[in-house]
């Protein structure tokens, strides 16, 4: 029998409830409504038009630019994820508590700084004449073009998730049961075996979770494509500006980022049925 | 005569701080209430200090700014914002137009402004008149070419627009991420005499052309953008800028500069227009006469945001007097050749809005540029 909430817990998750209906769902629903706007002289007018769909999805540019920014979005979330495990795993099982307070600490550090400022400083690193390639002169390598580009772009995605991906991967392994790792060693379990058969469908969700959020902050990302990737070509973050730059095209935006939104809710869905989907089913 | 000294005591002491710390917010709020607040809508730069400064202390005016980037950004801020949310309005030569027609500016009476000052080429300047309407007011200009790094290529080899095609230039070619500047010097580059005044098969040429040069470029920056990847020597040339960004670049000693190519240059333009219904019209009136003054327009052409050239010859003696240095670096000295060749000898065009194609066409031809 499921008991009937009191007045008391009603109250206490109203916040969330406001917080969402006011910054979340009212803003969709101008944004839904304003994609069938027209513009004239500069000026928004309400209006009942499909044409802003129609321009938008049936130019090859949108498309390019979208399946850009999924490939994009894919790759770092996945190189992020592949990257932060080891730090993750050797965070949560091999130190002390005393050092894991640490290291969290120092994780957390990054987010102290803006990330725009964070990626500026990413140009004296990455540059032709940067200290990435300075140092590989000296190894007789290079230079190496990584600025501007799709490599760029990327070292600038996983900057932004990297801290968040290995916190949420640590605490995501903290709770993986020790015990089914001991029992899977005394049954002469590798230790390569152990993480791949125990430790990693334990903590499956935590670590979906984890690359789901690389996905949706590179998907949006418009920082790293800009200074990092010279906007050479375009990702759907950086269309957007470009069409609400020439002619205020606010209504053609909007189509734009109803796409992405669909598009991360439609990931975000997949990633998390995934990821409590159990064994077998 | 003997003088007393009168020592206080404690009680009056603490009575006179306490009178006066309770008076100090009234003083204050008495001369904050005689401050004029007056806002501008313009590039960023215009209501900085080193520009304002001056003029606020000397009318007790504080500047409110609003900064856009393209002209496309400003007329949107007005068009979203009630009739006099902006006093002055600066705005780039093209869109004065645009401003009149869709009312967001009001008329000026030409006798207030010192245009006997400017030289003839500005004093009737296009689009900022309906007749014998004024509308706005011309207060800087600048050229568009080339821009170089100057470790890399001479002046010689930067003289044409060739240089775009070069083989060293292959990923170190930047875009000022803006259609019409662009376009504009494609289309000289293809031979058009009028860049923006072209037909059907013109402007197809000028597609092609561009569309010929997308393997060169290495990206397409906004203003913060274009300052670091030539600062930092990621791009070896640039389209779609001049002296404006060059400019400030060289004077930090950047190796990078702009120059006029033989197939010619484009000019952009910034004027003050009063915001239509602005409750300061005297206040705003007031500012445009101190900056098109001999002295605002020598201030105005070495404004720390960006330099431009200023269209009046008495700023120009100012100039000359007082900063020889940028008079000749902006190519701005009297009595020799100057700028104002480049534009009576017909090397120079101004920058405007296309008048065959529409806006629009123009803006996805670019977009498709950027996604090829």
């Amino acid at each position: 029998m499921t008991k009937r909430p009191t007045l008391f817990s009603l109250i206490l998750s109203m916040p969330l409830l406001v917080w969402q209906l006011m910054f979340f769902l009212s803003p969709l629903l101008f944004l839904v409504t304003i994609s069938f706007w027209t513009v004239r002289n500069f000026q928004m007018q309400p209006d009942l038009s499909f044409a802003n769909w129609g321009r938008i999805l049936t130019r090859g540019v949108f498309w390019d630019a979208y399946l850009r920014t999924m490939v994009l979005a894919t790759a770092a979330a996945a190189i992020t994820s592949m990257i932060a495990f080891p730090a993750s795993y050797a965070i949560s099982f091999k130190m002390s508590e005393k050092a894991k307070r640490w290291i969290i600490f120092v994780l957390i550090i990054p987010f102290f700084t803006s990330y725009l400022v964070r990626v500026y400083s990413l140009q004296v690193f990455l540059s032709d004449a940067g200290v990435v390639n300075a140092a590989l002169g000296y190894l007789g390598l290079g230079p190496f073009s990584m600025l501007n580009n799709a490599f760029g772009i990327i070292v600038g995605m996983i900057t932004l998730t990297l801290p968040l991906v290995i916190l949420l991967q640590t605490f995501s392994l903290n709770f993986v049961n020790r015990d089914l790792i001991e029992a899977a060693q005394n049954l002469r379990c590798g230790r390569l075996r152990t993480v791949f058969a125990v430790i990693v469908p334990s903590a499956k969700v935590g670590l979906v979770i984890a690359a789901l959020f690389a996905f949706i902050l590179s998907f949006g990302d418009f920082v790293s494509p800009l200074y990092l990737g010279g906007g050479n070509p375009p990702t759907l973050s950086i269309m957007i500006t470009d069409i609400t730059k020439s002619g205020q095209q606010w209504p053609r935006a909007a189509v734009v980022a109803i796409m992405m939104i669909i598009t991360l809710l439609t990931v975000a869905f997949a990633a998390i049925t995934y990821a409590y989907r159990e064994r077998g089913k | 005569m003997s003088t007393r000294l009168i020592r206080p005591s404690r009680r009056t002491l603490l009575k006179m701080t306490g009178a006066a710390a309770l008076a100090t917010p009234f003083l204050s709020i008495r001369a904050a209430a005689q401050t004029t607040e007056l806002s501008m809508l313009a590039w960023y730069g215009h209501a900085e200090p080193d520009i304002v400064g001056e003029f606020e202390e000397a009318n007790n005016v504080k500047f409110v700014p609003k900064y856009y980037t393209g002209g496309d950004n400003m007329l949107g801020l007005i068009a979203q914002s009630p009739p006099g949310t902006f006093d002055v309005i600066l705005s780039d030569g093209e869109y004065v137009q645009q401003l009149n027609a869709a009312g967001y500016i009001e008329e000026l009476n030409p006798a207030d402004y010192p245009f006997d000052d400017f030289f003839p080429e500005f004093q009737r300047f296009p689009g900022h008149w309906q007749g014998d309407k004024l509308y706005s007011v011309i207060t800087r200009f600048g050229f568009l070419g080339v821009a170089y790094n100057t470790d890399t290529f001479s002046e010689k080899e930067a003289s044409s627009y060739d240089l775009y095609a070069d083989e060293r230039v292959t990923g170190k070619l930047g875009h000022f991420d803006w259609h019409l500047p662009n376009l504009g010097q494609m289309s000289l580059h293809v031979g058009n005499p009028s860049p923006y005044d072209i037909d059907q098969a013109a402007w197809e040429k000028v597609q092609e052309h561009t569309m010929g040069l997308r393997g060169q470029v290495g990206g397409f920056f906004d203003y913060g953008g274009t300052f670091s990847s030539l600062d930092n020597g990621q791009m070896l040339a640039f389209a779609g800028i001049g002296d404006w960004i060059t400019g400030t670049l060289e004077k930090n000693g950047s190796p990078v500069r702009s120059v006029i190519p033989e197939e010619g240059g484009l000019q952009w333009t910034e004027s003050f227009s009063i915001g239509k219904g602005s409750k300061k019209q005297e206040m705003a009136k007031k500012w445009i006469q101190w900056i098109t003054s001999p002295e605002g327009q020598a201030k105005s052409a070495d404004m720390a945001a960006y330099p431009a050239m200023v269209p009046s010859k008495a700023g120009w003696q100012v100039l000359n007097e007082t900063n020889p240095a940028e008079a000749k670096r902006q190519n701005m000295m009297l009595g020799e050749r100057n700028a104002m060749d480049l534009i009576r000898e017909g090397l120079i065009q101004y920058r405007q809005l296309p008048v065959q194609q529409s806006l629009e066409e123009w803006n996805d031809f670019w977009s498709d540029y950027k996604g090829a």
